[in-house]
């Protein structure tokens, strides 16, 4: 079972691995994008870090719920909203309940990731953050080495792509060739999921 | 690259410090990152706020004060604003007559904005949204994020501001600066890329003797890139791209925009040969801008944005402002 505890790991993982990924992140939204990827991320996990430090929410959807709220309120630009309703969403789907398994996890995100292709109207194959997403959560039934290995594709796959919404839509063509920072970020949240589960061990 | 910066991660922060030095008609709070004319709430009026990524100066800021914007929320570099900074402009503006929220269209703006208008109506605030997409360069389709805000931004802000300073009610204010970004068209090219902080060095690489066509304000590439073109060949293609877009029935509005690192004696220039194709195409002008007004860092280029005017809202445009970034009639 997945306690708060998973949960608050899962976002101090995620907070790491952005903060080491960020010119990652940066230089790949240099071509097509706008070049703040990587720092406004950075920005946003901190501040959920600090926040669960300080006010230690008791159960798995709190702190989705807080993190999520800490992402709307320093992020901005499309990621902020966009990665606060994932977890918003992701939370307020977990209800009050102190533990969770995993199948209800795997429902959770499904419901998040939902949430999220309705406010930004991005579908699989529109070269976005979903094309990691969606298949993370298929594969999540398989644990969460499988996962990771299924974001981590995902966000690959979106190479040959052209670019359907979000900035990159608008030079057209001229996006295909390059992986999308958003899928690539939402692989590194996927994949904090396994180290979350090996450091609770 | 050298930047006139500290750090990259208190350039925003640093620049309100200075544009509060530099305005004491501005309220401006660098913590919350709200900009307001300090003689806000203004009775009895509707007031504008709107706000996105820092880099593009003097927008959104530098239009805060009578006759154009109440208040202004810069957000990171090319970021959009977050929507508590949105709610608490609207919060210290509302009069009761209302808030229109003049969101620029990206994807990033327009999901904050929305998130906010819903807090703010949770209020009590009442608001109206406009979008502002004149970008005729993005194909507007289901396969883009739409057409980009830029230069009709200027229009927008200026006219719906007149209406508003009027005392003209919600519906109207935001029914003439709907009208506005109806009329009005951009297209844009740029010289080289930007600079932006958190980078260091140019957004993308643009080799030496090209330039990139069709190009927003955020240092992205544009939809193709070009063999270098001469001034008269760039204003006549802008031009063309806005007049395949839309037919002027009324004289219009001419802005020659600088992207932040094109001089103004370039400027003029260009100005001169676009003027020169109006005149070839028989398009009356009723009154032409020219400056850095919708920048992106220090990219150099410019952009063409006209925008077609009755007697009514030319009216409006001349009527006084009287903003740090724009300053007439008063």
């Amino acid at each position: 079972m997945l306690d708060a505890d998973f949960f608050r790991r899962w976002m101090t993982a995620t907070s790491a691995s952005v903060d080491r990924e960020a010119e990652r992140l940066t230089a790949l939204d240099s071509p097509i994008g706008d070049a703040d990827h990587g720092s406004n991320l950075r920005r946003g996990f901190a501040a959920v870090t600090a926040a669960l430090e300080k006010e230690a929410p008791r159960t798995p959807g709190a702190v989705l719920i807080l993190a999520g709220r800490q992402l709307i309120s320093t992020v901005g630009g499309a990621s902020g909203p966009l990665y606060g309703t994932l977890l918003r969403r992701t939370g307020k789907a977990l209800g009050d309940a102190p533990e969770v398994g995993p199948e209800q996890l795997a429902e959770a995100l499904r419901a998040g990731v939902d949430a999220v292709m309705q406010l930004g109207g991005a579908a699989p194959g529109d070269k976005t953050m979903i094309d990691a997403l969606v298949p993370a959560v298929d594969a999540l039934a398989d644990g969460f080495g499988a996962a990771r290995a299924a974001a981590e594709q995902g966000a690959e796959a979106t190479t040959p792509l052209q670019a359907r919404k979000g900035r990159a839509s608008y030079l057209g063509e001229r996006s295909i060739g390059h992986q999308d920072p958003g899928a690539t970020s939402a692989a590194l949240l996927i994949a904090a999921l396994v180290d979350a589960g090996t450091d609770g061990e | 690259m050298r930047m006139l910066i500290n750090v990259p991660e208190t350039v925003v922060a640093d620049a309100l410090r200075g544009m509060a030095a530099a305005h004491p008609e501005l309220t401006v709070d660098v913590d919350n990152r709200v900009v307001v004319r300090r003689d806000a709430p203004v009775a009895g009026k509707v007031a504008l706020v709107s706000g996105g990524g820092s880099g593009h100066e003097p927008l959104h800021g530098g239009f805060v004060g009578p006759g154009m914007l109440s208040a202004a929320c810069p957000g990171e570099v090319f970021t959009s604003p977050v929507p508590d900074q949105m709610v608490r402009a609207a919060a210290a503006v509302d009069s009761g007559a209302g808030v229109l929220f003049v969101i620029k269209n990206y994807t990033g703006d327009v999901l904050n904005f929305e998130m906010a208008a819903e807090l703010a109506e949770d209020e009590g605030i009442q608001v109206a949204k406009v979008l502002v997409d004149d970008d005729v360069a993005v194909t507007d389709s289901l396969y883009t994020a739409g057409r980009r805000g830029t230069g009709a931004t200027l229009f927008v802000e200026k006219i719906a501001g007149a209406a508003a300073d009027e005392g003209q009610p919600l519906e109207r204010v935001e029914a003439v600066a709907r009208q506005v970004n109806e009329n009005s068209r951009s297209f844009g090219v740029a010289l080289s890329a930007c600079t932006t902080p958190a980078k260091g060095g140019p957004t993308f690489d643009l080799p030496e003797g090209e330039l990139e066509f069709g190009v927003g304000i955020h240092g992205e590439p544009g939809r193709e890139r070009r063999p270098m073109m001469t001034s008269r060949e760039i204003a006549d293609a802008a031009v063309q791209a806005i007049l395949d877009d839309m037919t002027p029935r009324n004289p219009v509005l001419v802005l020659v925009n600088g992207m932040g690192a094109t001089p103004l004696l370039e400027l003029y220039g260009f100005n001169a040969e676009v003027q020169r194709v109006l005149t070839e195409r028989g398009v009356a002008v009723a009154r032409t801008l020219v400056g850095n007004y919708v920048t992106s860092l220090d990219m150099a280029g410019a952009s063409v944005t006209l925008c077609q005017v009755d007697e009514e809202l030319l009216r409006l445009w001349d009527a006084p402002v009287s903003t740090p970034g724009l300053r007439w009639g008063r």
